[in-house]
């Protein structure tokens, strides 16, 4: 009954990374994001933009998985954007207020560019 | 009642069996005409149920049977909706300790039962007959979980 549900690309930038999201963030697919994620906290990147555009499901394992990644990196003194995301993926965050504690882009272009 | 208004599934406690789950779930949803919105808002909490089940009820063991139905129901005030129900056979929670974090603890973890109680009319939480938890969802088409106002900008 399984299929895929996730791909994660992720884009070096100069000073960063563009972690680019495709399909559903849930317990399954949560704990292979997180290592890519921890990957990107070891390299001690500096500005970490998660596209969000193409997410067609986040749970509460996913958001957990970005909070715990935002953390991380904010000790390192690195940032966490989460960019484009979709109405559903926005209502998980207002609902948790974590739309309060992330940083927020419209579009990936607005921020990757900084 | 129609046996086509009964969706039945049984499966194990695996994280990887969530994806079909949900797909039978939107695609039993879309043939009885809900909202895709709706759609994603009861599949976003059976999702979360679910993984509550797997992450609480059975502690993380993916070999543990889980029995899911969702049933159309009627209601003279509401009209047309949607009864889930999700039964496992792990440990039995204590019924007060269901409730989320405070939102303003900001940590990994403790949201699933926020989403449940946002994405659906009323969720109920009980201890079933001969062990394991028995968590009984309803969602009508008359309801939608708090929506973003702002859906074009951050």
């Amino acid at each position: 009954m399984s299929t895929p549900s996730l791909t994660i690309d992720i884009e070096a930038l100069r000073a960063g990374a563009i972690v680019r999201l495709r399909g559903e963030v849930d317990m399954d697919s949560s704990p292979n994001l997180r290592g890519r994620l921890l990957e990107l906290v070891d390299q001690r990147t500096e500005k970490a933009i998660i596209d969000l555009k193409e997410v067609t499901l986040m749970d509460s394992s996913g958001v957990g998985t970005l909070v715990e990644f935002k953390r991380k990196l904010a000790k390192l003194g690195g940032d966490v954007i989460l960019a484009a995301p979709g109405a559903r993926v926005r209502s998980v965050l207002e609902i948790t207020q974590l739309d309060k504690f992330f940083t927020l882009a419209a579009t990936v272009d607005e921020v990757a560019g900084e | 009642m129609n046996a086509a208004d009964v969706l039945q599934l049984e499966f194990a406690s695996n994280p990887a069996e969530l994806p079909g789950v949900r797909q039978c779930l939107r695609d039993w949803t879309e043939a009885r005409g809900w909202e895709e919105a709706q759609i994603s808002e009861i599949v976003l909490a059976v999702d979360e149920a679910l993984t509550n089940v797997i992450r609480h009820g059975y502690e993380g063991r993916t070999d543990q049977p889980v029995r899911f139905s969702a049933e159309g129901i009627v209601d003279p005030r509401e009209g047309d909706g949607v009864c889930i129900r999700i039964r496992d056979f792990g440990r039995q929670v204590a019924l007060d300790q269901i409730c989320g974090r405070d939102l303003d603890d900001v940590r990994p973890g403790g949201l699933g039962v926020h989403l449940i109680k946002a994405m659906t009319n009323k969720a109920t939480y009980e201890h079933a007959d001969g062990g394991g938890m028995l968590l009984t969802m309803i969602k009508f088409k008359t309801h939608t979980a708090k929506s973003s106002e702002d859906a074009g900008s951050p």
